[in-house]
């Protein structure tokens, strides 16, 4: 049996992403890292909670934030987890074609919701002349929130590239781990998202 | 023989695909209520409730959300996440230490 063969197998087995050691491995490495990430964060959100009063003129959290847009953001993101979650129902199911739709349709959620906070920054930077270095507010509200945005930006990307990679070969012990740690990947944006909105958003604007 | 390796692996497709469908609802209704959290929380913002009730409510509020979304939609509820668990408990204790030090000693 040569390795092609194991990798392809007739019958999936029950956890394709875990099926293998190097499946299993990038499972463990991909929460090990995740536990990071939430640290590094914390030290975002810890630096935004602090100096969310410094804001040095009238651009407070209260004058500048409008919850119209931030709750459209936050019910794309919440979607896209959704969506995200019916691509991995159907990977485990071994229907490649149905799992690259809905990975599809989380990735136009995602540049969606890509597409909101980049008007958003611009609206802030135009109407309010509120940039990065207007106030200790600004740095630390554009530093939190733009990482977010970066993540997301980075998810999309890493998404797009094992759809296109793996297109015609199919779902199989070798990219069934790549694809669940991406969907990992992509909740935890999502997780972040939730704080994000709880904290910069609407505990700014109750003040 | 040939019969029962073929019938085999079949029933145990079937009742797999059974099992993710189960697993597959529990997680829509996840999503339900998650939105449904959302639209508390800024409900409650938007029609301006008391501030000293509502910002101890929105943190809790977003803690189940994220509660739910690492136990149905990343899996932590399912066998064999005693890892994940731990580096995730792990990750959020200093978390919670790193916000309030950065809150209270370095950049006040």
């Amino acid at each position: 049996m040569s390795h092609e063969d194991v990798l392809n197998p007739k019958h999936m087995p029950h956890d394709p992403e875990k099926a293998t050691l190097e499946g299993k491995n990038k499972f463990l490495a991909f929460w090990f890292f995740l536990g990071g990430e939430t640290v590094l964060f914390a030290s975002l959100f810890g630096t935004y909670i602090a100096l969310n009063g410094s804001t040095a003129g009238e651009n407070t959290p209260e004058h500048l934030f409008g919850l119209e847009l931030v709750f459209l953001m936050t019910m794309m993101l919440l979607t896209s987890s959704l969506t995200s979650v019916y691509a991995m129902y159907h990977m485990k199911n071994h229907d490649f074609r149905k799992m690259q739709t809905w990975l599809a349709i989380t990735v136009l959620l995602g540049l969606a919701f890509l597409g909101c906070e980049i008007y958003e920054f611009l609206h802030y930077v135009h109407e309010y002349e509120f940039t990065f270095g207007s106030s200790a507010f600004a740095s630390a509200f554009y530093t939190l929130v733009g990482f977010h945005g970066g993540h997301v930006l980075f998810g999309l990307s890493w998404i797009v590239a094992l759809m296109i990679r793996n297109q015609k070969r199919g779902l199989n012990l070798y990219n069934a781990p790549k694809f669940y740690v991406a969907s990992l990947y992509w909740h935890f944006i999502d997780v972040v998202w939730v704080f994000i909105f709880t904290v910069v958003y609407l505990m700014g604007k109750v003040g | 023989m040939s019969n029962s390796s073929h019938s085999k692996p079949t029933r145990q497709m079937e009742y797999e695909k059974k099992q993710h469908k189960e697993e597959m609802k529990q997680q829509v209704i996840t999503f339900v209520l998650m939105i449904l959290f959302t639209f508390v929380a800024f409900g409650m913002v938007i029609m301006e409730v008391n501030s000293y009730f509502v910002i101890p409510t929105l943190i809790i509020l977003a803690l189940v959300q994220v509660v739910f979304q690492l136990y149905y939609f990343m899996h932590m509820k399912n066998k064999g996440h005693n890892m994940p668990a731990m580096m995730m408990y792990g990750g959020a204790a200093v978390a919670g230490l790193t916000i309030i030090t950065f809150s209270s000693i370095i950049w006040w």
